[in-house]
């Protein structure tokens, strides 16, 4: 069972929490405007990476808010933790802005 | 054959327990392993697969053959290891593998024919006709089978704890005690656990000296220390089973079984005892020291499974801890140093020591000696080849190797014994390092598997970290101790104690021998490898021939390390023969996974509290104990209990749900419609929302006003449907079906949360903080306007889909004009604890107009005689807006969440299922729901199935039974007749629109 550093609510057991699957795939702006094949990559195809995966993830038995995690696929260790309206971050293990409390 | 004095049994505390039903004796301290072995019993068990005689083995965790049931009834726990059951007073165990006993196992007539029953046998010989395999399937469960699952409801209570600790100690051997004693000293919370009833691990079952005074001298010192340590928790009798993600640890505490069944749960008068049976730890654990110790190895050689066969720590353990003797005459059969001492100790024991086989041909110098001052003869450069002896050992046959450790010819020396003590040498523990992907490599010099890199936060020591001899152990748990107390971020450093001194060793190295060759023609297939599971040197040589060279192929193939024990003591030596029929390496053979649990984990157990009425929560409306006195029959929908109906004085179902039905329509019905979800939706950007969320549009609608609306979720398919009000400027109320509530309310926060952050929006549930009651049919609004004082209640002022402020039987309400039967309805909603109050004011003043109360399947029944849909029946996940007949619901002018799906050529095709009515040509039939239709049937499946039923009821109403369905291009198909084929009969119908009653809706707006 993961450790997860809620941004709000500090490290809780993974039981607390939904993932929510790929992070930063934004709703088309016009989907009418998108073939068909461009819809269905929206809807359905995502990276599905060996190694560090960045995801969603809900407190959905704590304070029911969403936040991003970058997880290594291969071994659970969880890179980052960071809010939803932060940009990805690159190589560093915890994102700025994250709020994880030391407890 | 108990020695007079010695070993770690109280001899003033006689216990009597029956094995297979024999009554014998032991003492307090005895497990049931030591107590059969004192008691001379040497025949424990019978195999898996060929029936073969079976002995005890091992003394721990490791033991693969002494599997037994213990106890009957509600207490018997199936494949339990004899040498992990403490022995209580009155315990009662049997073999779990002989029929119809254990010494006369008429399926012994395997063993006879065991060089035709090699490896993939069962997959070579019953596959083929595969429509007998189900005959042969329960011949091959009775004769191939391990204990039997409790049948009765388990009366013990089991508990969770969850815990955070800076170290967590899993051992309680030398090493283990050493590291927990460094860590413990610095102030560190730490964990120390151990699956045995006390602490000292291997020190109970050896003679070995610390500090010039007997190893369990200091570890008794050490546990008194522990336990005086504030922030120190000792858990004996307790397995760690699993080590999973972020170094999350899960225990099993034994609390009561070694007190015997009753004395966990409710217990009894007479005892007085009772609480928690077992408890699961879940430990989250900022470092880890696994001190979990090694398992001896066994060697491979023809009939090394023979009662009397057994590891020399085990046999070594049984004479110092129990004073228990496993034979009178041994012979020590050994690649290493570590069997002389055992050998000595079972001399110090009484036992005879015949020999010393040693496969090595220089045996290291202090072993020598050992053996010279013992006097015992010493066999170098040999092997133990084939043991004499069925029940029972009678002797061996020692034989010299050659360079190649295949024995060399020449005739062969028999020497008599009833007891061969074996050592192949160590394995250290791995299994928690490798539950949670830690990898192993492999010590040539040693010939064992030894932790290697982990992600985790988790470092070995003592056995487990291949230190095998007790001065290096003690080092090693020291040193982790300390380590993991400081990457604990513990900064304070213990007081430093004079550190234990134990005599240092140095061991020769051992021999890679593993596995002696069978100069007998055939005769490897009766070296067992697998002892648990009868997987033989031969049916790996077998598997690599018929083309299975993955070891992770060959272990499935052969199931070796499949059976309960993992293959403890087997998977090293199967590897190692592997790597000999492949002649490569063993490094490039690879290993197979360990996984959790390290031992068999009760059931009650992992469910813990979590049973019966725990189980799931109960969610009851503010009216429900009305619905109790009244009769109700309850239905589950989610966790919700609403009344199904409320049969009166002896009715059926049918007779209560067709007098409900028939009053709905004709006087007044009342049902309580507290569950429905309710979500309390306020801000400036709430509309802006809905056009997003729902399929129509919802700008126009007015203050005071409520819409129905679908939602779909991106894939177009529709995910729940409702109503929402508007009751102010930026405030409305949704609801949602009673079931979907909680989803429909995440999929909100989702989308407002993770897309649309800039809507100015706040959702709060309120399903909980209001009651409902529903009042329907042609007398409801006189029963309204008689009970309400300050509402205008015709149908001009408060029109169909409108709402109103006021007081209804005084109570503060809110009162809507929706419905779900297509009669005239109002919904009063009052502060869920008035809800009481509402419900019985209005059956008071209806009761002149005839005021009914339904149930669910009543309301079901109404809504499907108007052809309501109910999201989750009509639809499952694949069905969309337009299937049912609501594309005017879609919006062609706005997005929405779903939209773009429904142009996708899938679900703009014009011969999609398309929701119907259907009527049976027998009036009296009621189809089942799910039962699929044909358009052209046939005496037999195949046929076309062309959709299915989703909703079907006898209507009262309509005198006729009705049914919706879902049926391909059904909306072209309307007067078609369509068949369901059933089981025995084929049932007629005609498709026609989806609305039985009152199709032109006069009733709903009257």
């Amino acid at each position: 069972m993961l450790l997860i550093s809620c941004p709000w609510c500090g490290p809780r057991d993974e039981i607390e929490f939904s993932c929510g699957g790929e992070a930063h795939i934004a709703r088309p702006e016009n989907p009418d405007a998108l073939s068909d094949q461009a819809w269905a990559d929206y809807l359905f195809n995502r990276t599905n990476p060996k190694g560090p995966h960045a995801e969603r993830w809900v407190h959905t038995h704590g304070c029911r808010r969403w936040f991003n995690v970058v997880r290594d696929t291969a071994t659970n260790e969880i890179l980052a933790v960071y809010e939803m309206s932060t940009p990805r971050p690159e190589g560093q293990s915890t994102a700025p802005g994250a709020k994880a409390r030391a407890t | 054959m108990r020695s007079v004095g010695g070993g770690r049994i109280d001899r003033t505390r006689t216990l009597s327990f029956t094995f297979d039903g024999t009554g014998y004796q032991g003492f307090d301290g005895d497990t049931l392993a030591s107590a059969l072995v004192a008691n001379g019993v040497r025949l424990v068990g019978r195999s898996f697969k060929l029936h073969r005689p079976r002995g005890l083995f091992a003394a721990g965790a490791e033991e693969p053959s002494a599997i037994v049931q213990l106890e009957t009834g509600a207490h018997t726990l199936p494949n339990l290891r004899a040498t992990q059951v403490e022995l209580y007073d009155g315990l009662s165990a049997t073999s779990v593998n002989a029929w119809p006993s254990l010494t006369v196992d008429l399926w012994s007539i395997n063993s006879l024919l065991a060089p035709l029953l090699p490896a993939g046998f069962y997959y070579k010989t019953f596959m083929w006709p595969k429509s007998l395999w189900h005959a042969y399937e329960s011949v091959i469960r009775r004769a191939a089978g391990l204990g039997r699952a409790p049948e009765q409801p388990d009366p013990d209570i089991y508990d969770h704890r969850y815990v955070h600790c800076d170290v967590l100690v899993v051992g309680g051997g030398p090493a283990g005690l050493a590291a927990a004693l460094k860590a413990g000293r610095t102030g560190a919370r730490v964990i120390i656990v151990d699956e045995q009833n006390e602490l000292g691990g291997q020190l109970l079952g050896n003679r070995q000296h610390i500090d010039d005074a007997p190893g369990t001298d200091w570890a008794a010192a050490a546990a008194a220390e522990l336990a005086a340590l504030d922030e120190v928790q000792v858990l004996t009798r307790t397995t760690a089973f699993g080590h999973y993600e972020h170094n999350h640890v899960a225990l099993l505490e034994r609390c009561t079984d070694h007190l015997g069944p009753g004395a966990g749960g409710l217990g009894t008068e007479e005892s007085g005892a009772g609480g928690v049976r077992q408890r699961v730890w879940k430990v989250r654990a900022k470092q880890v020291v696994l001190a979990s110790g090694a398992h001896e190895r066994s060697i491979v050689f023809r009939n090394n499974d023979r009662p009397g066969v057994m590891l020399a720590s085990a046999a070594a353990a049984y004479v110092n801890r129990y004073a228990a003797r496993p034979g009178h005459r041994a012979v020590v059969f050994t690649n290493n140093d570590s069997a002389y001492a055992a050998a000595a100790d079972l001399a110090a024991g009484g036992v005879t020591v015949a020999a010393i086989v040693d496969a090595r041909p220089e045996p290291g110098p202090a072993a020598v000696e050992l053996a010279a001052a013992q006097g015992i003869e010493l066999l170098v450069g040999r092997a133990v080849v084939d043991v004499k002896g069925s029940r029972r050992l009678e002797a061996v046959n020692v034989v010299p190797l050659d360079e190649s450790g295949a024995p060399a010819g020449g005739t062969a020396r028999t020497i008599g014994c009833d007891l061969l003590a074996v050592s192949g040498g160590w394995n250290p523990c791995v299994h928690l390092h490798c539950h949670s992907g830690g990898k192993v490599t492999f010590d040539a010099e040693q010939a064992c598997f030894v932790p290697g890199e982990s992600k985790l936060a988790i470092r070995a020591a003592g056995g487990a970290a291949a230190k095998f001899d007790l001065a290096a152990c003690l080092d090693s748990g020291f040193a982790a101790g300390a380590a993991a107390a400081r990457n604990a971020g513990i900064t304070r450093r213990g007081h430093a104690r004079k550190t234990p001194v134990a005599q240092p060793e140095t061991p020769a190295p051992p021999r890679q021998l593993f596995y002696v060759p069978s100069p007998k023609r055939g005769g490897d297939t009766k070296a067992f490898v697998d002892l648990q599971h009868d997987v033989t040197a031969a049916d790996i040589a077998l598997a690599v021939r018929e083309g299975y060279e993955s070891v992770e192929h060959v272990k499935r193939y052969t199931t070796l390390g499949m059976a309960t024990d993992q293959g403890k003591t087997s998977n090293v030596a199967g590897l190692a023969i592997l790597s000999e029929v492949l002649e490569r390496p063993i490094p490039e053979v690879g290993t197979t996974t360990f996984r959790p649990p390290y031992t068999a984990v009760t059931y009650g157990a992992l469910a813990g509290r979590h049973v019966g009425e725990f189980a799931d929560p109960v969610r009851k409306a503010a009216m429900h104990h009305w619905h109790e006195a009244a009769g109700a029959v309850f239905e589950d929908v989610g966790q919700w209990k609403r009344p199904w109906y409320y049969p009166r004085d002896g009715e059926s179902m049918k007779q209560a749900v067709d007098r409900e039905c028939l009053a709905a329509r004709n006087a007044v019905g009342l049902v309580d419609a507290s569950t429905l979800g309710k979500i309390d939706i306020q801000g400036r950007d709430t509309a802006t929302l809905l056009n997003r969320i729902y399929t129509n549009a919802w700008d126009s609608l007015a203050i005071g006003r409520s819409r129905y609306g679908l939602m779909c979720t991106e894939d177009g398919m529709i995910f729940d449907d409702g109503v929402t009000t508007r009751l102010g400027e930026h405030h409305y109320l949704m609801t949602t079906t009673s079931g979907g509530a909680a989803r429909v309310m995440a999929w909100l926060e989702e989308w407002l949360q993770t897309e649309w952050p800039e809507l100015d929006v706040r959702l709060t549930s309120v399903t909980e903080q209001w009651a409902s009651a529903g009042l329907c049919g042609p007398n409801a609004r006189r029963l309204m306007d008689e009970v309400s004082e300050d509402l205008l209640l015709d149908a001009e002022a408060l029109p169909f889909m409108a709402m109103a402020e006021g007081r209804v039987a005084g109570l503060p309400a809110r009162v809507f004009r929706i419905s779900f039967s297509g009669e005239v309805s109002f919904e009063v909603n009052v502060a869920a604890r008035y809800g009481t109050a509402l419900w019985t004011a209005l059956m008071t003043a209806g009761e002149k107009y005839g005021i009914t109360p339904y149930g669910t399947e009543a309301m079901h029944i109404l809504r499907a005689e108007k052809g309501y849909i109910i999201a989750g029946q009509e639809t499952d996940g694949s069905v969309t807006p337009i299937d049912l007949g609501f594309g005017r619901m879609v919006s062609k002018k706005k997005d929405f969440i779903g939209k773009r799906s429904l142009s996708r050529a899938d679900t703009a095709r014009e011969n999609r299922k398309q929701l119907v009515g259907l009527l049976t040509e027998d009036e009296t039939e009621v189809l089942p729901e799910g039962a699929q239709i044909v358009a052209e049937p046939r005496p037999m499946p195949p046929m076309e199935m062309i959709g299915h039923v989703t909703s079907s009821y006898y209507s009262a109403n309509l005198g006729r039974s009705i049914a919706l369905a879902l049926i391909r291009s059904g909306q072209s198909r309307i007067g078609e007749a369509v068949f369901a084929p059933l089981p025995g009969k084929r049932v007629m119908a005609r498709i026609v629109e989806p609305v039985f009653f009152d199709p032109e809706g006069q009733r709903l707006h009257g």
